[in-house]
């Protein structure tokens, strides 16, 4: 397509191309600019989580680290309150996760199945749950009658299934696993159960990672059930943690209050550090995952 | 002849019973994860309707018909908070729905893969980051003193602006942070559309000797339209449930004004006053709203363009 452009060089062609040549340079420089917007803000926070406490508290940082020092994070690593939900936020995370997945393939590949009677009944009654819900309180007192409040299974069972990854995994499932295969293994007496786990599962790892990352990622960087649900803290996740050092601003009892003017600034640059520390293992990841997430949406909006 | 169209379901699902058991027992617990968390708490919603009694439980609740919702529509917040969730979901929608179509059409030009790499794998980042973790970035740029912002101001000679604590900023505050969250995440869908564009229209175009704004305006947008269409639908059909996370985080005793909306008052009212009956009634009036504006919105576009979400 390229060449045949090149070649009916037309006096036509070549006045349009410099009407589409100043076209593109717009296109270009606003490009330029929404990238910069976008990363700036990240470069900031990721300089100054590792610039010295004064330089931040000075403001002397505008781009680049200033006087290199990793205080904050030392004090991060240091903080047995942070640490602790560093880890609850782990095991939510891989609890949640194994859970989710496996429920959401449960529900999605029965719904695949032309064998499966009342699957459109069963499709409405759940995509229904999407358009209008109890709300609030009574969800909560439903949490509440089963005596989940302030135990770990709050955060683990109440949201495990969201209906969105559902019919992601449901049309994975019908536009990849050809129906000749269901048919050629019934006739072998293959049970729907042996066919799940020896056919359709290994043929299905790009929806599984699919599924996985996005509970993994909703997983780590979800609050709210653990704001509304748990009250002691030795179960608060990481952002529960996170929200009350940096948005309430209640550094109290991090740091040992030795040297009062150098506190305040650590207290300051601490924020950044953990804003790092709290993104950074979904940061890391993310170039590598980024296409199963694309991939993720588009197998989704095919049919919706 | 109807008895027998059902007798033929009735064979085909006792059928599907015997030979396809395992597929039923797989569904069971997701159907009954469902029952318990979504539907258990609709029938719960009955609470709207009644006075809690914690010693009775919802059922054992004396019924007290529209007397909640009463109580709301006769209560002097009810057009602020009315008021504040329909001017932040709609100034969201203007900025946040447009902009992605944008940025895709432009991605879509780019002939550069690295460049157009680079921008895609950027603009996606930010969605990864969690709402306490954005909401802390909003709070240390526009800090009273020590933010960016009011040192940028304090650099230029400028006043310094308590930005968080102005009611006249948070709707901006909030909109605006939310497209730079999600703009390029939204742009995926509309990017994989514009691939999914027939190329001969691209040399029917080009043959007629269309610029490429004329290409943009005469095959790109029209190739897309279905899909706009059903995101407006979807974006609409969720003006009423704007993200309680975020705004109850950006919240604070200043900027309550404008910032409060229904759902955080639900929160405030009922979790921590305790009012279940009549947070109930205002969560119920909001998701009822909510589907309304969404049947509305789909039974429009069905009309006017062919696309719904039914």
């Amino acid at each position: 397509m390229e060449l045949t452009t090149t070649t009916t060089s037309t006096k036509r062609a070549i006045r349009e191309s410099a009407g589409d040549r100043l076209f593109m340079a717009v296109i270009y420089t606003i490009l330029t600019i929404v990238l910069v917007i976008v990363l700036y803000p990240l470069v900031y926070i990721l300089s100054s989580s590792i610039s010295s406490p004064s330089a931040v508290t000075s403001g002397q940082v505008w781009l680049w680290p200033v006087d290199i020092s990793f205080r904050g994070f030392e004090t991060v690593l240091s903080t047995p309150q942070i640490m602790r939900s560093y880890g609850n936020s782990l095991f939510y995370t891989a609890a949640g996760t194994l859970i989710s997945v496996t429920l959401t393939v449960m529900l999605a590949y029965p719904l695949s199945r032309t064998t499966f009677f009342g699957r459109n009944g069963l499709m409405a009654f759940i995509a229904f749950t999407m358009l209008f819900g109890g709300g609030l309180i009574p969800t909560y007192l439903v949490v509440r009658e089963l005596g989940l409040i302030d135990t770990r299974w709050a955060l683990l069972v109440p949201n495990a299934i969201w209906v969105w990854q559902v019919i992601i995994a449901r049309t994975f499932f019908q536009a990849t696993i050809p129906n000749e295969l269901f048919e050629a293994s019934e006739i072998d007496g293959c049970s729907d159960w042996h066919f799940l786990t020896s056919v359709v599962l290994p043929l299905s790892k790009p929806i599984l990672a699919v599924l996985v990352l996005m509970y993994a990622v909703g997983q780590w960087n979800a609050y709210f059930d653990a704001l509304i649900y748990l009250k002691s803290d030795k179960l608060y996740p990481l952002q529960l943690v996170l929200r009350s050092i940096i948005i309430q601003n209640n550094s109290a009892g991090v740091m040992d209050p030795s040297i009062q003017v150098e506190r305040a600034q650590l207290a300051e640059l601490l924020k950044y550090s953990l804003i790092v520390v709290a993104t950074l293992p979904v940061l890391l990841i993310y170039p590598f995952v980024q296409r199963y997430f694309v991939q993720g949406m588009l197998v989704g909006s095919v049919k919706g | 002849m109807g008895g027998i169209v059902l007798q033929g379901l009735w064979g085909q699902a006792v059928r599907s019973f015997r030979t396809h058991w395992q597929l039923y027992i797989l569904v069971l617990p997701p159907v009954l994860y469902f029952l318990i968390f979504k539907y258990y708490p609709m029938a719960n919603a009955a609470l709207a309707f009644k006075d809690y009694n914690v010693m009775k439980g919802i059922w054992g609740s004396r019924w007290v018909g529209w007397k909640h919702f009463n109580l709301f529509f006769d209560n002097p917040m009810f057009w602020t908070l009315v008021k504040n969730t329909l001017f932040l979901s709609f100034y969201l929608l203007l900025a946040g729905f447009p902009i992605p179509i944008l940025l895709a059409l432009m991605l879509n030009e780019v002939r550069s893969a690295r460049f157009k790499k680079a921008v895609q794998l950027v603009t996606f980042a930010p969605y990864f980051i969690s709402t306490v973790v954005m909401v802390s970035i909003i709070m240390l740029f526009l800090a009273p003193r020590l933010g960016f912002a009011n040192i940028a101001l304090q650099q230029l000679g400028l006043e310094s602006i308590n930005f968080l604590g102005e009611p006249g900023f948070f709707r901006s505050i909030y909109v605006w942070s939310d497209v730079w969250q999600t703009a390029g995440y939204a742009a995926v869908i509309y990017l994989a559309a514009l691939a999914g564009i027939d190329p001969t229209l691209y040399e029917a175009a080009k043959v007629d000797g269309a610029s490429r704004l004329q290409k943009i305006i005469h095959v790109d947008l029209p190739g897309i339209l279905p899909t706009i269409t059903i995101i407006l639908i979807l974006n609409v059909g969720s003006v009423m449930s704007v993200g309680f996370e975020k705004i109850y985080l950006l919240q604070n005793s200043l900027n309550l004004a404008t910032s409060e909306v229904i759902a955080t008052y639900v929160y405030s009212v009922g979790l921590l006053n305790a009012n279940y009956s009549f947070a109930t009634a205002v969560g119920l009036f909001n998701s009822v709203i909510n589907l309304v504006l969404l049947a509305l919105v789909n039974g429009l576009a069905k009309r006017i363009s062919n696309t719904s979400i039914w």
